[in-house]
């Protein structure tokens, strides 16, 4: 019933649409999640600021108060707390949605219907992600520097490595979040806290520095498969170059396989879940 | 006329769970291995209602799936509205609207947000988009409800949302996958009227169901589909001629060996 004939005839029928550029369907998909996360500002604020300000407030307010911690455990504190709160803000803004949207609602059907590749649909959630974590940083700085009083060594001198490390940071801890995101199912949110994110929030050298763990030498190696170790350790090199931490070069290029690695893995599984 | 879809020897074959090893011939599936569509040849012209019936599993959520770029093929081609599903998968995105089986509309939006920004994706100016989410939830009926949380619309009402998104980027060819199931007679009945005037716009409409009057109320032509393959394709009219009682389900149990619910 079919012949090239009609093949080569449907090729000729005349189109009423002309062809969207990715990049305004791409800024289309980035409006709606910015308009998403607008609405539930203050469901992202608790989010973001509850966990690093608890810890803000015990470890660089209340124990230095009561003599429990040496001077300079701030200095080191100060740069972990932002890591964690941009890390978690990153993963949680795209995992989250992710897991839902794929695993329960399948809603995101009708971004994957845009007339953009699919790869693209998927780097728009890693793209949303690293605003809302760097969001986050900026949030709880002020907040933590404000409980904490002044910080010993606290510089703003290092801009160029601050920006590279926070948006490598972001866009790491982003692709690890959409990794999740199409990795698991609804049924394992509660399994993915216990069993990923809580180790890596209690080994990623937020609250201590990497050479702190010279200590444990094993632990000091068997923590470097944490991305959060970087991006504490990056903050540490640019806001409180003073005190110890990884050779900047180090971190980069860790931040930099990280987010390939993770946004690849990504990509992959994304693709997976997306097209049968 | 025009031919506005074309498949040639469409295939699709879903991995088993259990892989117990390599095919027995080149081409051939793996034991386990759930054939869905087995070399599918259609054609659907230009501005045709176009009605694929068969019963669960025949394939048509998966032919659908296939020609509006959410399956990819394991064999065979398809083009929609000029463009090759697997190559040009962005082209034919353009050109389609999709009604899913179940609505699955945008829950963290409202509704009138659902339609704005589906048709941003579509690059519909916003203020060309408004004006065309007012008209389609006016025609639709939903009007009252454009700024509600979609969790708030009745399953009726989520189902003429996912009708409005389908039509607001003004597509050549609507998919519509088993649109009435899981609704009352009244809201079917609303859906097949909506369904007929899109159709008199002379708008391409591809609809499957298991539900033969809908089949036979609404479509030009009807494919019937079982088991992958195409077992009959034709006018209503000329295929219910073949049957001594005039009745596409008797038809169907014919070439089929089996009804509609099997």
């Amino acid at each position: 019933m079919t012949s090239a004939s009609a093949v080569a005839s449907i090729a000729s029928i005349e189109n009423p649409h002309p062809a969207v550029p990715a990049w305004k369907v791409f800024l289309a998909l980035l409006s709606r999640d910015v308009r998403v996360a607008r609405r539930e500002l203050p469901f992202f604020l608790v989010r973001t600021i509850m966990q690093p300000m608890l810890f803000v407030i015990v470890f660089g307010y209340l124990l230095p108060k009561m003599g429990f911690t040496q001077a300079g455990y701030q200095a080191a504190l100060l740069p972990g707390i932002l890591a964690l709160s941009l890390m978690l803000s990153s993963t949680q803004s795209v995992t989250l949605p992710m897991v839902t949207e794929f695993g329960w609602t399948k809603e995101i059907e009708d971004r994957l219907l845009a007339p953009i590749s699919t790869d693209l649909v998927a780097v728009e959630k890693i793209v949303n992600a690293m605003i809302q974590g760097i969001i986050a940083a900026l949030v709880v700085l002020p907040l933590a520097r404000l409980v904490m009083g002044p910080v010993a060594g606290f510089t703003f001198s290092h801009v160029p490595e601050l920006f590279i490390v926070v948006v490598l940071s972001a866009a790491a801890a982003s692709a690890f979040g959409l990794l999740l995101g199409v990795l698991i199912s609804p049924q394992q949110i509660g399994f993915m806290f216990s069993l990923i994110i809580t180790p890596m929030i209690f080994f990623g050298c937020a609250y201590y520095p990497w050479r702190g763990l010279d200590v444990v030498p094993w632990l000091k190696y068997a923590v470097l498969i944490n991305p959060l170790v970087y991006i504490s350790e990056g903050l540490r090199a640019s806001l409180t170059p003073s005190m110890p931490h990884m050779p900047f070069g180090a971190i980069v290029g860790a931040l930099l396989v990280l987010t390939v690695g993770f946004t690849w893995a990504a990509l992959f599984r994304f693709r997976k879940r997306a097209i049968g | 006329m025009t031919p506005a879809i074309v498949t040639e020897g469409l295939r699709k074959v879903y991995p088993g769970a259990g892989r117990a090893g390599p095919p027995s011939a080149p081409g051939a599936p793996t034991p386990g291995d759930t054939v869905a569509l087995d070399g599918l040849d259609l054609m659907v012209n230009e501005g045709e209602f176009f009605g694929i019936i068969g019963p669960n599993g025949a394939g048509k959520t998966t032919t659908i799936g296939i020609l509006t770029t959410r399956v990819l093929p394991t064999g065979g081609t398809a083009s929609v509205a000029g463009a090759d599903v697997v190559r040009n998968s962005v082209t034919v995105r353009q050109r389609i609207g999709v009604v899913p089986q179940r609505p699955n509309p945008d829950r963290s939006l409202d509704a009138w947000e659902n339609l704005i920004y589906h048709a941003a994706y579509f690059g519909v100016p916003r203020r060309e988009a408004a004006r065309r989410a007012t008209e389609l939830l006016e025609r639709l009926e939903i009007s009252g409800k454009a700024r509600l949380k979609v969790d708030q619309l009745s399953g009726g009402q989520q189902q003429r949302l996912m009708i409005a998104r389908a039509l607001i980027h003004e597509p050549t060819i609507l998919f519509l996958d088993e649109p009435t199931v899981g609704l009352d007679p009244n809201a079917r009945n609303s859906l097949w009227e909506i369904l007929r005037e899109l159709h008199n716009q002379g708008r391409t409409i591809v609809m499957t169901t298991h539900y033969m009057p809908e089949a036979d109320e609404l479509s030009d032509r009807i494919a019937f589909i079982d088991r992958g393959r195409l077992l009959a394709l034709d006018t209503p009219e000329n295929l219910k001629m073949q049957t001594p009682d005039g009745s596409l389900e008797t038809f169907f149990i014919a070439k089929a060996g089996r009804g509609l619910d099997a």
